[in-house]
């Protein structure tokens, strides 16, 4: 079996998430109702006050992302665990790291697009302006998610097979998240603020990092994880 | 081989020879280990004792050589049911690496009475037409070993005639199968042997040859099941 043969697996993982998805809008409705939902509650815990908002709107969308996303990766291995559907899954010949490959890319997309709805809402709610430097929150944007949803997908697949995986899933994933959340927060907060202190540069390289350490990681022990 | 699960076994030391174009019909009540033994010759379960060994490789050393050469229709249908009939074949096709074109896909379909309904949602089917649809993704593909598990269950006239044509085509190009069913009329018409399993052992190995009526040696089979 060639790589080609197993990216087009992936692919098609990747087509049948998105199809089931598209059709049902079930998920995506879900989870962004729960994002717009946590926002709306943060701000309304945080108070009124304009400059305590945006100095805590960073932090706030990062959390959003994550307790939004965690809904988002149950759902993700609830598909296959309706009529057993894993068990033919594991089946299929091919190379493990193709349905990860799959998954990762398919909860990659969902939470993009998630926070497509989920960042405009953050800078209503939390009076912040669009910052000079916003192509590098985008780049934030883009690696903190690939770290938390590689994490993630990672651990949905170990606690899928579990009767308490909704609860199972924020326990084994939050705490492997701090280092990804520590980064992200610091990174995007200070470029809201346009980094006076120049600091954003070191938060991106660590959340780099990260990313690449976990995305190798992932690959490596998802096969051993999915086998049960 | 054995397996356990949490306390309890099973399956609890068995040994079974299939020679390569055999069809097998395993047989017994539920609960005796019958789809365990499926499970993890198709490596979907690792043996907690002993070994299995398809076309002479290991199944645990070597499971992706396996899957390559089994296909197992397992008990659950295995279907996505937000995605229509013939999305779940065209997915199938793409994870076994096959052509996946609609005219493929409608061509499948066909066989198993299923391309009125191509573009409507499994969730929508009924039992019998679900279970054809699994049946359906055993279409796609040519393996030395098929596995089947209860594969008359749910299913009509039409869609057990299916499942025999499925058995003879596989035995007519010489490839092996191994069927399991508590149904013992149904699962040793087809058999060239017919093994009687009860709590995770084999009652009645039995060496039948093809003259034996599979009728009178099915109902032997589940008088020693049933003793």
């Amino acid at each position: 079996m060639s790589f080609a043969t197993d990216l087009g697996r992936a692919r098609a993982i990747l087509w049948k998430d998105l199809t089931a998805e598209r059709r049902t809008k079930a998920n995506f409705n879900s989870v962004a109702a729960m994002a717009g939902l946590i926002l709306l509650f943060f701000g309304f815990a945080l108070g009124p006050d304009a400059k305590g908002l945006r100095s805590a709107a960073a932090g706030v969308l990062w959390l959003t992302v994550l307790f939004s996303g965690v809904l988002a990766f149950n759902r993700s291995y609830q598909l296959e665990m309706e009529g057993n559907a894993l068990e033919q899954l594991l089946l299929y010949p091919g190379e493990r790291w193709a349905l990860f490959a799959g998954k990762l890319s398919a909860n990659l997309l969902f939470i993009f697009l998630v926070e497509v709805v989920t960042i405009p809402l953050a800078g209503i709610f939390y009076h912040v302006a669009i910052p000079d430097a916003w192509v590098s929150v985008l780049g934030v944007l883009f690696l903190g998610t690939v770290g938390f949803v590689t994490l993630g997908t990672v651990y949905a697949a170990m606690a899928s097979r579990s009767r308490a995986r909704e609860v199972l899933l924020p326990l084994l994933l939050f705490p492997m998240l701090v280092p990804v959340l520590i980064a992200a927060t610091e990174a995007t907060g200070a470029l809201l603020i346009d980094d006076p202190m120049g600091n954003a540069g070191s938060w991106i390289r660590l959340l780099a990092a990260f990313d690449v350490i976990f995305v190798v990681a992932a690959f490596w022990v998802f096969p051993f994880v999915i086998e049960g | 081989m054995a397996q356990r699960f949490g306390q309890r076994w099973a399956l609890r030391g068995v040994s079974l020879t299939v020679a390569r174009g055999e069809v097998v019909a395993i047989v017994g009540h539920n609960g005796s280990g019958k789809s365990t033994l499926l499970r993890i010759v198709a490596t979907a379960l690792r043996p907690t004792r002993g070994a299995a060994r398809v076309l002479g490789v290991d199944v645990t050393a070597a499971p992706g050589f396996i899957r390559e050469h089994s296909a197992l229709l397992t008990h659950d249908v295995a279907l996505y049911g937000d995605l229509t009939a013939a999305e779940n074949l065209t997915f199938a096709a793409r994870m076994l690496g096959r052509p996946a074109s609609r005219s493929v896909i409608d061509a499948t379909l066909d066989t198993v009475g299923l391309r009125d309904v191509a573009d409507e949602r499994a969730r929508g089917f009924s039992s019998g037409m679900q279970r054809r649809l699994s049946i359906a993704r055993l279409y796609l593909r040519t393996p030395q070993l098929l596995l089947l598990d209860e594969p008359f269950n749910s299913l009509d006239a039409q869609g057990v005639e299916l499942v025999s044509r499925l058995v003879d085509d596989t035995r007519a190009r010489g490839a092996t199968v191994l069927l399991v069913a508590h149904d013992l009329q149904r699962g040793s018409v087809q058999a060239d042997r017919v093994v009687a399993m009860q709590d995770g052992t084999f009652v009645e190995p039995t060496d039948a040859s093809l003259d034996t009526p599979n009728a009178a040696l099915a109902s032997r089979v589940l008088a020693s099941v049933s003793a």
